[in-house]
């Protein structure tokens, strides 16, 4: 190493452009793929909902089979409720956000037909172990029990708590009820010790939990019930 | 400052080669320096998601090398390690970015392992010990010479993790279908699902180590 590399101005320098040039070229970069990683998340969360009704497909037929299942997109605004094609696109994290600090939060809602039967879907999203979990859930025309769910997660732990996108775990809710046998609204609750682990009692609001995933299993039953429960007002207005 | 050694030797020389071809046998970073365990244990449950690791840390690596090797000699010795990390993350970012936008399904099953190459250590590793005092032909050479041996382990814990923790290679069914029971599956032969798991990794790589020292006594350690 020469002696003009040591100095103290030149360290300072050499950062300061090192610094800039490494920061455009990744803000370029960023940039130059932005359109396609955009373009995926959006197909990504077209997939995702077509999954919670149990239909699948795959990038490149996945708008096509949206336009075809998906009958309506709706955003529900505290009263308001209107049609929106790109309510899919809405952040719900972000409209979470909205809802902790006061301001009023959309609520997106998919009504699909699949055999001949209306299905709604909407948007969870809450806190696993380690990180965001979120997820669909697909309500029957009844509003009262499940059709499907689809959820995914940012970081559990491979095998255990990342298993709640596996199909052994998301089939037990198909059929489940959100309402107690005196018809209040109950949610469902992930459970250690139901001693039904095939889940063929649906009316228990119980679903068999993974072993050692009990905190992402409790994020889960805590994300449907909180995620249905702002729905429920809308739903209230459906059923008269 | 001037650069002492000229270009004299051929570009495929004898010495070049063996910079290529050494770490994927006697100084393998993975089995001989064991270096990158973490990453090497993490992903191979899958044979794609292998060989994705190991195209992505030859890439960070070779060019990696390339670019340290060149900013050698105006490298402040003082923040030398904070320059290799900014060029190895900078790196990271672009082949994270890629992904996303190019192949978006695989890059959420590798999701966080693809920013941990920053903390593979053959890279700073090899940034420090050889690019910093080479040429840039020979640094590519090193760099890609060292991922490859990383690659190549990566691929073989691959093959066995896939094909006996699920009967696949690729994706592709290769013993019959588990379900339907078909194939090996209709003598009554099942997947092992421990292979899945990061424990039977690390075995994997400990036969692979233990056979590689059967065969090579000079990498067996005396003490």
């Amino acid at each position: 190493m020469s002696k003009r590399t040591d100095s103290n101005g030149y360290t300072i320098i050499f950062s300061i452009v090192m610094v800039i040039v490494v920061g455009a070229l990744l803000a370029f970069f960023a940039n130059f793929t932005k359109a396609d990683r955009v373009k995926n998340d959006q197909v990504k969360a077209q997939i995702d909902i077509l999954n919670a009704i149990g239909v699948e497909a795959t990038r490149s037929n996945a708008t096509e089979m949206f336009n075809q299942y998906i009958k309506e997109q709706k955003v529900i605004e505290a009263e308001k409720v209107s049609d929106d094609e790109k309510a899919y696109l809405i952040d719900v994290k972000k409209e979470l956000d909205n809802a902790k600090n006061g301001k009023v939060q959309k609520l997106p809602l998919f009504i699909a037909e699949k055999d001949g039967k209306k299905i709604y879907i909407l948007p969870v999203r809450g806190n696993g172990l380690w990180d965001a979990i979120w997820g669909y859930i697909a309500l029957n025309e009844d509003l009262k029990t499940v059709n499907g769910v689809y959820f995914d997660h940012k970081g559990e732990t491979p095998g255990l708590g990342a298993n709640i996108t596996e199909k052994f775990f998301t089939d037990d809710f198909k059929g489940e009820s959100l309402y107690n046998s005196a018809g209040d609204f109950k949610g469902i609750e992930i459970s250690k010790s139901n001693g039904d682990p095939n889940n063929t009692d649906k009316t228990d609001n119980q679903v068999d939990a993974i072993s050692g995933a009990t905190i992402t299993g409790n994020g889960v039953g805590a994300m449907i019930n909180s995620g249905i429960r702002s729905y429920l007002p809308y739903f209230s207005t459906l059923k008269k | 400052m001037a650069e002492n050694k000229t270009q004299s030797e051929p570009l495929f020389s004898k010495k070049n080669m063996a910079l290529l071809k050494d770490p994927l046998t006697d100084s393998n970073p993975v089995t001989v320096q064991v270096l990158g365990i973490c990453s090497a244990l993490a992903i191979t449950a899958e044979l794609k998601a292998s060989l994705i690791m190991g195209l992505s840390v030859i890439f960070v690596l070779g060019a990696g090398n390339v670019v340290i090797s060149l900013m050698r000699n105006i490298i402040p010795s003082a923040i030398r390690i904070i320059a290799q990390l900014v060029v190895v993350a900078a790196l990271v970012i672009i082949v994270d970015l890629t992904l996303k936008a190019y192949v978006p399904d695989l890059a959420k099953k590798l999701s966080v392992f693809v920013g941990l190459i920053i903390t593979n250590c053959i890279i700073m590793g090899r940034f420090e010990a050889f690019a910093l005092g080479n040429g840039p032909w020979k640094s590519f050479l090193d760099g890609v010479g060292n991922a490859s041996g990383y690659a190549l382990i990566l691929l073989i814990v691959g093959f066995f993790r896939e094909l006996l923790g699920s009967g696949k290679l690729f994706g592709f069914p290769i013993l019959g279908d588990a379900v339907e029971k078909t194939g090996l599956y209709a003598t009554g032969y099942e997947n092992n699902g421990f292979m899945l798991l990061a424990p039977m990794a690390l075995i994997t790589l400990g036969l692979i180590i233990g056979f590689q020292r059967s065969r090579n006594k000079s990498l067996i350690e005396t003490n």
